[in-house]
């Protein structure tokens, strides 16, 4: 069951001399509770996807686990209580964005007692049996979404086309940028609830099984030796020879869910495609065990593990953390800031986001809140040609060259370089001797061409839209000349060739209207982007 | 509490422009020592007049076009250049030439095309290639290595030599190149057997040269070691001269050099780790690399024994700077998750 697979290992990406991932595991997760808490402030839109319908109002008492605002739309999951209290007001606050924009949030006053009542879900205890459909219902139920950074609702991907047959179904734990550690401790002290939440997700693809049922693999970074290990206990302890653990060489980004799968299975997911298109399907360790707390305990996705670190604060640590908890009150439990605490960024140093403030709550995709120092700003210098980027990109691009043109804003030779297919690790300008933002560069040029896909849709619809009133005018002009014609035909009594004559005129002018038509260009689709974790 | 803002990546590798062409130039050192043996001070004098020139153009420069002094003259680029122009030329060379090969250097071939990262021709074979064609006697006269190592000329005989015009003893101690001698001398209708007698010989190419060729592939070896460089470039343009003359000398070794002396001769290892690595007016994927460094390894070979000049790595370099663009727009490697251009 251990070990000794291959791997297809790839030369590019970065091998870091320090992750800095020790200063956060020393100790064990500690359980922060909301019960005493001044107030939670619970966003409700935590995942990728449309906004739910908010359910209750202020003045209302919630239990724990109750649900705040349930699903609407086809992608969307439900938000729930953290704790037991009274909803003291539904409004817009600060939420994790760089340029402090606001979003609608349930403002939660704790009641202190943290009381479930009976809002907690009827347990599946035998989910070995149970129906892919109904495992599917109790996932999306309990809100749960990527916890790998994604926040894409897991029902939905687990929801696979019947067409589809799977073989791979991978499990990511790689863990690999710097500073963040809540995945390693979630596998070294919840092993078997992550294993069981793997063979949950194996019973809910059963249809989409090879005879030989389908494989589970568990990639992990080789720099955490005690998260193997424990995985490797627990895989054991279950006896299924699906699942099994393979510990990855640690090079950022292995975790990327592209790079992830093509490391364990040698194969790439086509540019523009889903891993689903090559038989794979891939979730992320803490994904994992929410879909455990889901199914067996009847727990919604209520709280996750944190990474809190960095110099900036006093005692670097993991916290599992109640949804809607300030982020102040968090760093304050890890001890405060040091002096030293200057940038606030919560997600990874390579593609975190700075944030403005710590008055924002913890939400489903906070995996780690980074608080660094000053980082000295080195100057830009022209692009020497280096090719230093090329060499460390994942994906193979030629940032360099895309770069060149995301500057001339040659969006279509921009285009032609596969921007779309970059995932914006940050490898290219972390090794960049000119120090050139480089990701900056590609956002920019992204929206840009979403900015510029969106109004040549626009015109697009406008002019399909002139052009069918257009043609509904000419068709009442039509209608009533042909109308006319009847009217003299019944009074003059023409001959049989002329009525001829004027049916063939009406259906050569019925092709051109249809013609006129068809030439106007169908508005085109955009394909939904699946976003690696 | 406020934070700062900023877009990630918030990490850096510790490197900086100046750091990579920093270690360019300690790599530079072993071979620029073992010239200093061979040669004596005519060394020293090239490189304190190449660097002094290539350091006071690009700050004038800098100055004219209104650009920050400190971060363009600390990135170390003019310092490579000037370096690499100065052991290129001929030791002793008068101060003038330097003077002239530095302007078309840094003032033409970087500053007029826009300066660090915009220049499409490799500044310091410009210059070399701009003095070649105007003063070819300056340029063909090598001192002898026995002769002119160090102790035999003196310090002020250097500085004469250098600045005033020529000391009287100055044509018993030069001779052609050893690559020049070749091709003369076949051209007399000798065989290389017989030319190989001569006393400029040593047991590959010229005397010293084989040491000098070493100390610069050991220090081209330690850019690619330390990442500095990737193996692409000086791979491909060694095994290309390599295949050219093996070709020509299996056919007819009395009339062709043997790849050996082809690789030991001129500037060769030279140009195969610094010149042709020079990063901005280089190819920069990896086929493009091969190609570009393969077609400077053919030029090389067809210049040096057809053409008239003596060593030909400067016009094979900028030649091969004029395909740069076709071949970088050509040579995208396979992205993932795509079709390569050959369907692979
Ligand atoms: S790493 Fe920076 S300087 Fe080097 S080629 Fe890429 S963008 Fe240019
Ligand atoms: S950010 Fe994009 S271009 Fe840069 S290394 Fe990552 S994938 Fe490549």
């Amino acid at each position: 069951m251990f070990n000794l697979r291959k791997f297809w290992q790839s030369s590019s990406g970065l091998h870091l001399k320090d992750y800095h991932k020790e200063q956060s595991t020393q100790q064990p997760v500690r359980k922060l509770t909301a019960a005493n808490a001044s107030e939670l402030v619970i966003p409700l839109q935590q995942h990728s996807g449309h906004k739910p319908k908010i359910i209750v109002k202020a003045g209302d008492f919630v239990y724990k686990g109750q649900c705040l605002a349930e699903a609407e739309g086809v992608i969307s999951v439900p938000v729930h209580a953290s704790t037991s209290g009274r909803i003291q007001a539904i409004e817009e606050r600060p939420i994790a964005h760089p340029s402090g924009l606001t979003d609608l949030c349930v403002i939660l006053i704790p009641d202190g007692q943290d009381n479930w009542g009976d809002q907690r879900l009827v347990p599946i205890k035998n989910y070995a049996e149970a129906s892919a459909t109904v495992l599917r219902e109790r996932v999306s139920q309990a809100g749960i979404v990527g916890l790998g950074g994604a926040v894409f609702p897991s029902a939905i991907k687990l929801n696979v086309p019947e067409s589809v047959q799977l073989t791979t179904l991978v499990i990511n734990g790689a863990e690999c940028e710097p500073y963040i550690t809540c995945d390693d401790l979630l596998m070294r002290e919840q092993a078997s609830e992550i294993i069981t939440g793997c063979l949950i997700m194996l019973r809910a693809l059963h249809e989409h099984a090879p005879s030989q049922g389908l494989e589970c693999l568990i990639g992990i970074e080789d720099n955490k030796p005690q998260a193997i290990q424990a995985m490797q206990v627990a895989a054991e302890h279950t006896k299924d020879t699906r699942i099994k653990i393979v510990p990855v060489p640690t090079q950022y980004p292995t975790g990327g869910e592209r790079q992830l799968i093509h490391i364990l299975t040698g194969r790439e997911v086509p540019s523009g495609r889903r891993p689903t298109d090559i038989g794979v399907l891939c979730h992320n360790v803490a994904t994992a065990r929410a879909i455990y707390q889901a199914v067996v305990l009847g727990q919604p996705l209520i709280s996750r593990y944190v990474t809190v670190t960095g110099k900036g604060v006093v005692q670097p640590q993991n916290f599992d953390v109640p949804i809607g908890l300030s982020m102040h009150t968090l760093i304050q439990a890890a001890g405060g800031y040091t002096s030293k605490a200057k940038r606030l960024i919560m997600g990874g140093s390579m593609m975190g986001v700075a944030l403005p403030t710590d008055q924002i709550p913890v939400v489903k995709a906070t995996n780690c809140l980074w608080v660094s120092e000053q980082a000295t700003e080195a100057i830009t210098l022209p692009c020497i040609r280096c090719g230093q980027c090329a060499e460390a990109c994942p994906v193979n691009l030629l940032p360099q060259q895309l770069y060149w043109h995301a500057r001339a804003r040659n969006l279509e030779k921009v285009e032609q370089h596969h921007i779309f297919d970059c995932i914006e690790c940050g490898c290219c300008a972390y090794v960049c001797p000119s120090h050139i933002p480089l990701v900056d560069y590609y956002r920019y040029a992204k929206a840009d061409i979403y900015a510029q896909r969106e109004a040549r849709e626009k015109a697009d619809l406008a002019r399909e839209r002139h052009d069918f009133h257009q043609e509904r005018l000419e068709r009442a002009k039509r209608e009533k000349a042909e109308k006319l014609a009847k009217h003299k035909e019944v009074a003059q009594t023409k001959t049989s060739q002329d009525d001829k004559q004027a049916a063939i005129q009406a259906a050569l002018e019925r092709a051109k209207a249809k013609k006129a038509q068809q030439a106007a260009p169908a508005p085109s689709a955009t394909a939904a982007e699946d976003k690696p974790a | 509490m406020m934070f700062g803002t900023k877009t990630s990546p918030y990490m850096h590798a510790p490197q900086s422009v100046g750091q990579v062409m920093a270690q360019v130039i300690y790599a530079l050192v072993p071979g620029t020592l073992v010239l200093l043996w061979f040669f004596g001070w005519g060394v020293v004098t090239n490189l304190l007049l190449g660097l002094g020139f290539a350091l006071g153009l690009e700050a004038l420069m800098l100055k004219l076009r209104q650009r920050p002094l400190i971060p363009f003259l600390t990135d170390y680029s003019a310092l490579v250049t000037g370096w690499l122009l100065a052991v290129a030329l001929p030791p002793y060379a008068p101060w003038w030439l330097l003077l002239i090969a530095m302007v078309f250097a840094i003032v033409i071939a970087k500053h007029l095309y826009g300066g660090l990262g915009y220049n499409p021709f490799n500044p310091a074979m410009v210059g070399y290639a701009a003095v070649l064609v105007s003063f070819p006697i300056e340029m063909t006269s090598w001192p002898t290595p026995e002769l002119t190592s160090i102790g035999n000329i003196s310090l002020s005989e250097t500085l004469q030599q250098v600045f005033l015009g020529g000391i009287s003893t100055w044509d018993g101690l030069t001779q052609a190149t050893p690559l020049d001698t070749i091709k003369t001398h076949l051209r007399l209708g000798e065989t290389v057997e017989q030319i190989r007698q001569g006393q400029a010989f040593g047991w590959i190419a010229g005397q010293g040269w084989e040491w000098v060729s070493l100390a610069w592939l050991a220090g081209g070896l330690w850019l690619i070691y330390r990442k500095i460089i990737s193996w692409h470039i000086p791979v491909a343009l060694i095994a290309a001269l390599a295949g050219m003359s093996m070709m020509f000398w299996l056919i007819n070794p009395h009339s062709y050099s043997s790849p050996l002396f082809h690789l030991v001769s001129g500037a060769t290892i030279l140009g195969a780790f610094f010149i042709a690595t020079d990063p901005v007016s280089a190819s920069t994927t990896p086929l493009g690399k091969l190609l570009y460094a393969g077609g400077i390894g053919c030029f090389t070979y067809i210049i040096r024994v057809w053409g008239n000049y003596p060593d030909a790595i400067a016009f094979a370099v900028l030649i091969m700077n004029m395909a740069v663009p076709l071949l970088d727009t050509y040579t995208q490697p396979r992205v993932y998750g795509t079709k390569g251009r050959f369907g692979l």
